[in-house]
């Protein structure tokens, strides 16, 4: 007759026992070491801004707000332009006058419940435009603090929001560094840029990217090294933004400057 | 209109999509998640280390944890965009994400209290079933408490001394594994804000512990006030009845307040109060002294455009000015009451200068976004997130203390314990 504590020692080697196999199972799942030496994409979608060649004309905001279906008149959007205005003196100003949806057709600087703001044009040391938009992380804080798992990373490197299931608490809102997130006006939950998901997996390319008439914004394939937009970044001195945060964004800057925010 | 527009103001450049996203409503959820925390730590002083003193306010700081609780989540479902979809945190957790433990946290806490309460008011429960079912002609109230009473015994009618003893032990080991699940509680909330590292304010490894002092502050002065008030009620309402009928037996539960059991509950407030200071002190003089890049637009914010929130308000009115007045010699109930009503509000500030303050800053540090409350509702938004919501949370725990106070007399009934 077996007593309990003997009983008790048996079942745990026993479970031991089972255990060991059942983890070598997944230790050697050739599946998983295949994903793990290459994530098996041939696709890692990625972003390339020229700064130098933006003029700030914001044609990109507004194809943006038509094909994703984001109101014309709200005052957010998946993408936006900034201008840096840097004067003699080293003071900088930034504005985006409505997400630039309408282009910058005033020198003055859109300092907001402050007004606008005239710098003359002999104090400006130098002046350049930034288009901004989701740098699709590879660490995206937003997914990772998501509490129902309604934005997450598709295999592909973009990350994206399932409307059916955000509960629109906010926290992605807060855990972005890039300020890319809002609440869409009609649908009421999370929204932001998604490299225009719907396209680019058609074979299309972004329509910022098609509407930008000075070829500013670029889309590529980091996996596909023939990809032109894979070659600046692989040849040439591109940069990020925000690095510190470590969220290892994909979206890629010619011509930063240290003033870019 | 874009969530959050339409109480935000904003001051030279900030990126096109920066709101106050988390507005009153969030600052109220830590506010009232740090009272039912430190409610419960205030009854557990009593159930656990045997503080003999704290026996009358601890029965009452457990009830109303327990009338506090379910109000710590309206804060948040009045904030969600789909509050429908609120449940789904519960049902289809993101274990990455801070908030998604919030209903393992929040449910192991709920039950633990509950379970607290059972015990301590079974012996109750049971007379007063009995004593209901052996009336012979139950009004229709009657027969409802009845019901309510019957379940809540849960068939369990052994009121026998040594039932009593084991649901008294039951009671102690409830009130001990509550104490760390309060703190955790709390000092998750405060990581919540912690852990966000997009936001330089909020981000920082000592907001757990600054969220879990401060809560247990907060806790006990509400006990205190709010015990005092209920007392002092009771007593003026039996004054008034017995000067309209002589007559009137002598009621033994009607005492005034006891100032014995207020100046130990003091002695606790002091302790905490004194070490959230610290801490929120140590923050900012770290901040100062280290003076990374964040900490140029910080400054701006902390002594410049919220020069009067935390320095008069939060530090001054809510730690300093109760600190003096719980020190000085000869403390009264009223003192007391006075000096928890102002820790009340200086964690109130607290809270806010933290949510608040920490979204005033554009992520770009090159401009600003002021907060305005909205009063009169102009739609659905506004009526959740301004002042309404503001209102229907703060009164809500009251509303339930009450309703729980008619099963679980907080007064009166001498329990077993």
């Amino acid at each position: 007759m077996i007593n309990r504590r003997e009983f008790c020692k048996k079942a745990m080697v026993m479970a031991g026992g089972i255990a060991l196999p059942l983890s070598a199972f997944q230790l050697f799942d050739p599946k998983s070491l295949h994903a793990e030496k290459n994530d098996g994409n041939s696709t890692r979608w990625i972003f390339l801004v020229d700064t130098h060649k933006c003029v700030g004309c914001g044609f990109c905001v507004k194809a943006c707000k038509s094909e994703n279906e984001v109101p014309f008149e709200t005052n957010a959007s998946r993408t936006w332009v900034e201008r840096y205005v840097v004067t003699l003196d080293g003071h900088t100003y930034i504005d985006s006058p409505k997400e630039a949806r309408n282009g910058f057709t005033s020198t003055k600087i859109d300092q907001q419940h402050h007004g606008l703001k005239d710098v003359k044009n002999e104090d400006i040391a130098k002046g350049f435009f930034v288009p901004k938009l989701c740098n699709q992380c590879d660490k995206p804080s937003c997914v990772q603090v998501c509490p129902v798992g309604a934005t997450f990373r598709t295999n592909d490197g973009v990350v994206l929001i399932d409307r059916k299931w955000c509960i629109g608490c906010g926290y992605c809102v807060q855990n972005c560094p890039y300020g890319a997130r809002f609440f869409h006006p009609v649908h009421h939950v999370a929204e932001k840029c998604n490299f225009c998901y719907h396209r680019i997996t058609k074979g299309l390319k972004t329509a910022c990217v098609d509407a930008c008439p000075f070829g500013a914004r670029k889309i590529g394939n980091l996996k596909d090294l023939s990809d032109p937009v894979t070659k600046v970044i692989m040849n040439d001195r591109v940069g990020v933004l925000k690095e510190e945060y470590g969220n290892k964004p994909q979206v890629f800057y010619l011509g930063l400057s240290k003033e870019v925010r | 209109m874009v969530h959050g527009e339409v109480w935000t103001i904003k001051e030279f450049f900030t990126y096109p999509n920066e709101y106050i996203y988390w507005p009153i409503t969030i600052v109220m959820y830590p506010y009232i998640t740090g009272l039912v925390a430190g409610a419960f730590v205030l009854s557990s002083l009593y159930h656990v280390f045997g503080v003999k003193q704290l026996k009358d306010i601890a029965k009452f700081s457990l009830v109303f944890s327990f009338a506090l609780l379910p109000v710590a989540m309206m804060p948040l479902l009045l904030h969600l965009t789909q509050p429908f979809r609120g449940i789904e945190v519960m049902l289809t957790p993101h274990f990455t994400s801070a908030i998604a433990a919030f209903g393992v946290v929040f449910s192991t806490y709920g039950m633990i209290v509950a379970s607290e309460l059972w015990f301590v008011y079974r012996k109750h429960f049971v007379e007063k079933a009995l004593e209901l079912k052996a009336k012979q002609s139950r009004s229709g109230v009657e027969g409802i408490f009845y019901l309510i009473y019957s379940l809540l015994t849960l068939g369990a009618y052994d009121i026998s001394e040594h039932a009593l003893e084991k649901d008294e032990k039951a009671v102690g080991l409830l009130a001990a594994i509550g104490i760390p699940v309060a703190c955790f509680l709390h000092g998750y909330v405060g990581f919540i804000f912690g852990s966000v590292k997009a936001n330089a304010l909020w981000t920082t490894p000592l907001m757990p512990v600054i969220f879990l002092c401060s809560a247990v502050v907060s806790g006990i002065a509400l006990c205190i006030v709010t015990y005092a008030a209920v007392v002092s009620m009771r007593n003026c309402i039996y004054r008034r009845k017995k000067k309209d009928n002589p007559s009137l037996p002598d009621d033994p539960t009607i005492k005034p307040v006891d100032i014995e059991s207020t100046r130990t509950t003091v002695k606790y407030l002091i302790a905490f109060l004194i070490l959230a200071f610290v801490l929120e002190l140590l923050d900012m003089i770290f901040r100062i002294y280290t003076a990374t890049k964040s900490w140029d637009i910080l400054r701006v914010v902390i002594f410049e455009h919220d020069l009067i929130k935390v320095f008069v308000l939060q530090y001054g009115i809510g730690n300093i000015l109760p600190f003096i007045l719980l020190l000085l010699p000869g403390l009264t109930v009223r003192r007391a009451v006075i000096a928890s009503t102002c820790i009340l509000f200086g964690v109130f500030m607290m809270r806010w200068n933290v949510v608040i303050a920490g979204q005033t800053f554009s992520s770009s540090y090159s401009g600003f976004m002021e907060y305005h409350m909205p009063l009169a509702p102009v739609n659905l938004e506004t009526l959740k997130e301004g002042l309404a919501g503001l209102i229907a949370v703060i009164v809500t725990p009251f509303i339930l203390f009450f309703c729980f106070n008619k099963v679980m007399p907080v007064f009166g009934k001498p329990d077993s314990h």
